[in-house]
């Protein structure tokens, strides 16, 4: 691996500093399972590294009852795979963790780390903008909260400024009678980036759907919502032919391309399965 | 940038090393500590030869800087038989013929006994998904889950 010098900062408020500091060349490091590959291969080239493991604030995952989830930069997948309260009230997240790499790279990789990198694949951005999280950022400036949905901007650009680092996800909570799902599509089942991700999560009252989100991963520039297919679903009874219907009008909502991992066209038949299964899945965890 | 010193546990004991900022778990561990158990496969993260438990946890340490190590346990394979008795696993490897070359063994074993230490009974699935990040290029992977499944039956 190329040079570089190494800071070891405690609190983000040293975080910024450094940041502010050292410019646009340095780098942040917390499970450095993107930025490790990438110094070594000489994708990117750095001369100051800001580790971001030894700030307790960055670690912390916070639950209140009834007004959400708190989630510090610098948490794992793993942690986030194993959290029994993740699990019960935001299933989507903990399924979205739990297909990052493998065991050894999931208690590294952080889920800062993952949307920060921007990546369009990013597994656990998609159950975030179904969840309507916010994401918590810090700056010379002070602090910002932004929607999720306005995160990215494009292939591993994020709303970031100089100076700034995400601190926080926060995660409202979704209330009674919600529930979510995360499903990809990959040829080996770990190690593996998605050829498609789909994250739905549907509210419901009386039968009724009340609130509708689907977020789509790997057929955009950046994970995104299908606007469209949600209100497909939102003020009606939710039967598998509605699912059906919800799940061709996510299909518009992709922008996909063609690489080595599928075509545009069988991205977007697997945009069309997968919101169909985790509607499905959605509605049963929102009536259990 | 200057060499640093490393203060953490390894296999039990307090260790400091002087290490660069820009090595590597993996690098402190095999060039500075001389523990050589945890290969270099990848260096990228994918093949799970370098695996070690940091404070218990399986990683691979060829994506942890050695100065994130910092205040906290490793564990090699070095320290996985204890008071010179074989941990299970070892035992059913040794008795199941598993290495052929025997370069990914120690990052599959630390991987296995990770996952045995957190789930005593595991099921088929459990076991296949506890050591899909490791590699075998010499294709050894059914006698590796007969002797975790041994190990496991033998250990609950």
């Amino acid at each position: 691996m190329r040079r570089f010098d190494l800071t070891l900062p405690e609190t983000v408020d040293e975080c910024v500093r450094l940041l502010v500091e050292r410019g646009p060349d340095a780098k942040l490091v917390a499970g450095g399972t993107d930025l490790l590959p990438q110094l070594k291969t000489g994708m990117l080239r750095t001369a100051h590294v800001v580790d971001l493991t030894g700030v307790p604030q960055l670690r912390q995952l916070a639950r209140a009852n009834g007004s959400g989830l708190r989630i510090g930069a610098a948490v794992t997948a793993r942690t986030l795979e194993r959290d029994p309260g993740v699990n019960a009230a935001y299933p989507a997240i903990a399924e979205s963790g739990a297909m990052v790499g493998s065991v050894q790279v999931r208690n590294l990789a952080t889920l800062g780390g993952n949307l920060c990198n921007a990546a369009p694949s990013a597994d656990m951005a998609p159950p975030l903008l179904a969840l309507d999280a916010e994401a918590v950022i810090q700056g010379p400036h002070g602090t910002r909260r932004v929607p999720f949905a306005s995160f990215f901007l494009g292939v591993r650009r994020t709303v970031l400024g100089p100076g700034e680092l995400l601190v926080e996800i926060a995660v409202p909570h979704p209330g009674p009678h919600s529930g979510g799902n995360y499903r990809r599509h990959t040829p080996r089942r770990e190690l593996d980036i998605a050829v498609v991700g789909v994250a739905s999560q549907l509210t419901l009252s009386r039968g009724v759907c009340t609130k509708a989100r689907i977020a789509l991963a790997s057929v955009a520039p950046t994970p995104i919502r299908a606007a469209e297919a949600e209100r497909v679903l939102e003020g009606q009874p939710v039967t598998p032919e509605l699912i059906e219907r919800a799940a061709r009008a996510a299909v518009d909502a992709a922008r996909p391309i063609s690489d080595q991992r599928g075509s545009a066209d069988f991205r977007r038949h697997l945009v069309q399965v997968l919101t169909r299964r985790t509607l499905t899945t959605a509605l049963a965890r929102a009536g259990a | 940038m200057s060499k640093q010193i490393l203060r953490c546990e390894v296999n039990g004991e307090p260790v400091e090393a002087l290490v660069q900022p820009y090595d590597t778990l993996l690098d402190a561990l095999r060039e500075r500590i001389g523990l050589t158990g945890p290969k270099e496969g990848c260096g990228t993260g994918d093949c799970g030869a370098c695996t070690v438990h940091l404070d218990g946890q399986p990683v691979a340490s060829c994506l942890v800087l050695a100065l994130q190590a910092r205040n906290r346990s490793v564990l090699t394979i070095e320290g996985l038989a204890k008071n010179g008795v074989l941990h299970p696993l070892q035992d059913a490897f040794v008795r199941h013929g598993v290495p052929q070359c025997g370069f990914c063994i120690p990052g599959v074993l630390m991987a296995a006994a990770a996952l045995l230490a957190e789930t005593p009974r595991p099921t088929e699935e459990q076991i296949r998904y506890g050591i899909a990040g490791n590699l075998c290029r010499c294709t050894g992977y059914t006698k590796m889950l007969d002797a975790i499944r041994e190990a496991a039956h033998a250990q609950a």
